[in-house]
């Protein structure tokens, strides 16, 4: 895509052919590349929810690092509102794109007490004149996130999960950003605590008009965030399209047995449910097969998916599959 | 195995209480719980942390941490109470008629020893096998829990298997002397969905072929879905109800089961929003005085908060402690105390 058709087009976030390789050393001098995202391609419009899924090493939380280059990217073009980030000065796009991060023990400093937590981001930024607006602000992120005035002066190691994860939200709103990379942000959580961390997501989006990307391995939960799906395997995406036509209308061999895998909570359904079990395990990203990286436990594969690597191509109304034989 | 008595039910929990004591006092983790384990049949045990699904698990096997103890109640394994038992007879018990899988694979195997010695080991302690013999042995197990290649794996160390395989090592460490019970405690829940199938699965197969019964305690309410027959729901260690299947899923009885299955994404409410269960998780530190449930429960009456709720007859499988029951006058009767 050139430079023209950006900023018109729409698009909050523009990733395109994102790769991120890390040097591992395999042996005294021997270092090997090891590809954790080997070419990754996708658009968010502003207030739309992109929910990235795949299994553990599949690269998709190094995906959600790169693009707020807290890694920088091997190779490929990062745009934000049309401006390319992956060469300038990523100061000023803090403030639109922020993170909020999978466990909410580690991400929070525990000699801080919340106050001070949500307040670092307006400390950084410089976005408030006096003191008492400051407090002001804290006060009114802390409520639109949920959480009492009188919890401004505790230390995190007083809080639950939940509580912790709603400070790492305010935190990360505190900037007023258009763009909130989420990684796994639930997971953490009990299941009765889950259900209002997401409902918080959305009605955040509602009100604010954020855009997320959703790191998740939770299908059911990415399904009831996301507008549309990405499915990754070993550093690439093998498929892509609206949330409900992706998990109506799977088509990409892996996408169908890990919607096939997910343990749907309905004795009735789970009996019925025919389950596509995969053979063997994810191969090492440091030994990756040629061709399709998902070959070596696909049903259909044929020597063509061993030969070369499968485009990522649109089988229409923007559902874009990875694969040779589907 | 020989002379399966058919009586006394294979495992029977009664009225069991399990504390440990911390310095900031007495952490009452389970409080009167009661179940029954029928052969060949699999138990599943739902809730959040610190409902105390896991304690019931360790205090079957007697594992629990130093601090902590059974206080009250009867384990029962073929109408024998068991917590009575000597170190010696535990040691029996744990192995050959009860064996557990934990949730990380990783911590729970010996990284010094290869995954062949760890399963030899197993086997010699419940057997009097050669040492020949137990490595001919632990192969078979590696290859009933479908590890291809098994001659070469035994020789390996466990941080060269990936997550799935050394949840099957696990699994071929309790079978090895022939359990009649196994007690998976979050068996996959460090694993991806693919491979959370494969062991899933496995674990079924296993069953059929061993005839054995399982006890698998989860969070996930589409683990407990697709394996259990039977469930118990807890919350602040008390049970809230227990049924089949069906009756947990389609006719719950009790707040914190309908709040449950309110919140989590099913494919009939993906357009709707999620109904949450409100406030925070429970404190085992400071229990309150009625239902454990009743400071987040919408319903909550009055006598919810004094008196602790009974456990009232839905029908003949379904039994559930929550006074919107005796409210809406939805039970049958009061089970009556044996």
């Amino acid at each position: 895509m050139s430079n023209e058709t950006n900023g018109k087009s729409g698009y909050l976030v523009e990733v395109e052919d994102l790769k991120q390789h890390f040097p591992i050393r395999t042996g005294f001098t021997k270092t090997t590349l090891l590809k954790a995202v080997d070419g990754v391609s996708f658009k968010i419009r502003p207030g739309e929810t992109l929910g990235l899924v795949g299994e553990s090493g599949c690269g998709k939380t190094t995906v959600g690092r790169t693009l707020l280059r807290l890694y920088e990217p091997t190779d490929g073009r990062i745009f934000f509102e049309g401006n390319e980030v992956t060469k300038s000065n990523m100061r000023e796009y803090r403030k639109e794109m922020q993170m909020v991060f999978q466990d909410p023990y580690s991400s929070l400093d525990p000699r801080m007490t919340v106050e001070d937590i949500i307040g670092e981001p307006l400390d950084v930024h410089k976005l408030y004149s006096t003191k008492s607006e400051r407090r002001d602000k804290i006060l009114g992120l802390m409520s639109l996130v949920g959480l009492n005035a009188e919890h401004a002066t505790r230390y995190v190691h007083e809080f639950s999960g939940g509580q912790r994860q709603r400070i790492g939200i305010a935190r990360a709103l505190a900037v007023d950003p258009k763009f909130i990379v989420c990684d796994e942000p639930v997971s953490a959580l009990d299941v009765s605590i889950q259900a209002q961390v997401v409902n918080m997501f959305e009605d955040l989006q509602k009100q604010l008009g954020v855009a997320y990307l959703f790191i998740a391995h939770d299908l059911l939960i990415v399904h009831h965030i996301s507008d549309k799906i990405a499915v990754m395997y070993l550093g690439r995406m093998v498929e892509m399209a609206d949330a409900d036509e992706l998990m109506d209308n799977p088509m990409h061999p892996y996408t169908q047995s890990l919607l096939s895998a997910v343990p749907i909570p309905d004795p009735e359904t789970a009996r019925k449910q025919k389950r596509i079990i995969l053979e063997g395990d994810v191969p090492s990203p440091l030994n990756m097969p040629s061709g399709c990286a998902f070959r070596t436990r696909c049903r259909y594969a044929t020597e063509r998916c061993s030969a070369e690597c499968p485009p990522f191509t649109d089988r229409g109304n923007g559902h874009m599959v990875a694969c040779w034989e589907k | 195995m020989s002379g399966k008595e058919k009586k006394a039910p294979l495992l029977e929990v009664r009225n069991l209480h399990t504390s440990f004591k911390t310095d900031k006092g007495e952490v009452r983790a389970v409080n009167g719980v009661s179940f029954v384990l029928e052969e060949g049949k699999t138990l599943g045990i739902v809730g959040e942390s610190g409902s105390g699904k896991s304690v019931t698990a360790y205090s079957i096997m007697q594992i629990l941490e130093q601090n902590g103890r059974i206080v009250d109640g009867e384990i029962l394994f073929q109408g024998e109470d068991i917590t009575h038992y000597s170190a010696k007879q535990m040691n029996v018990f744990r192995g050959q008629k009860c064996a557990m899988i934990f949730q990380d694979p990783m911590t729970s195997l010996n990284p010094v020893y290869t995954v062949g010695n760890q399963i030899v080991e197993a086997i010699r302690i419940h057997s009097d096998k050669s040492a020949a013999e137990a490595n001919e042995a632990a192969i078979e197990m590696l290859k009933l829990v479908g590890i291809n290649d098994a001659e070469r794996r035994i020789k390996q160390y466990p941080h060269e298997l990936s997550g799935g395989m050394r949840q099957r090592v696990m699994i071929a460490m309790a079978l090895a002397s022939e359990p009649w019970i196994l007690i998976a405690d979050e068996p996959t829940t460090a694993l991806d969905v693919t491979i959370q199938a494969q062991i899933l699965e496995l674990m079924q197969d296993l069953q059929k072929k061993l005839n054995m019964a399982i006890i698998i305690v989860t969070h996930d309410l589409g683990v407990i879905a697709q394996m259990a027959d039977e469930i118990v729901v807890m919350y602040g260690g008390r049970i809230c109800e227990r049924g089949t299947a069906d009756d947990i899923f389609y006719r719950p009885c009790h707040e914190y089961t309908k709040g449950l299955l309110r919140s989590i994404p099913r494919a009939d409410n993906m357009k709707e929003k999620l109904v949450p269960i409100g406030g925070n998780p429970i404190n085992l530190l400071n229990l309150p005085h009625g239902c454990a449930f009743c400071s987040r429960c919408d319903e909550a009456m009055k006598i919810c908060l004094e008196e602790v709720p009974e456990e009232l007859r839905i029908s003949d499988t379904h039994l559930a402690s929550c006074w919107m029951n005796v409210k809406n006058g939805t039970y049958t009767e009061v089970p009556g105390d044996e």
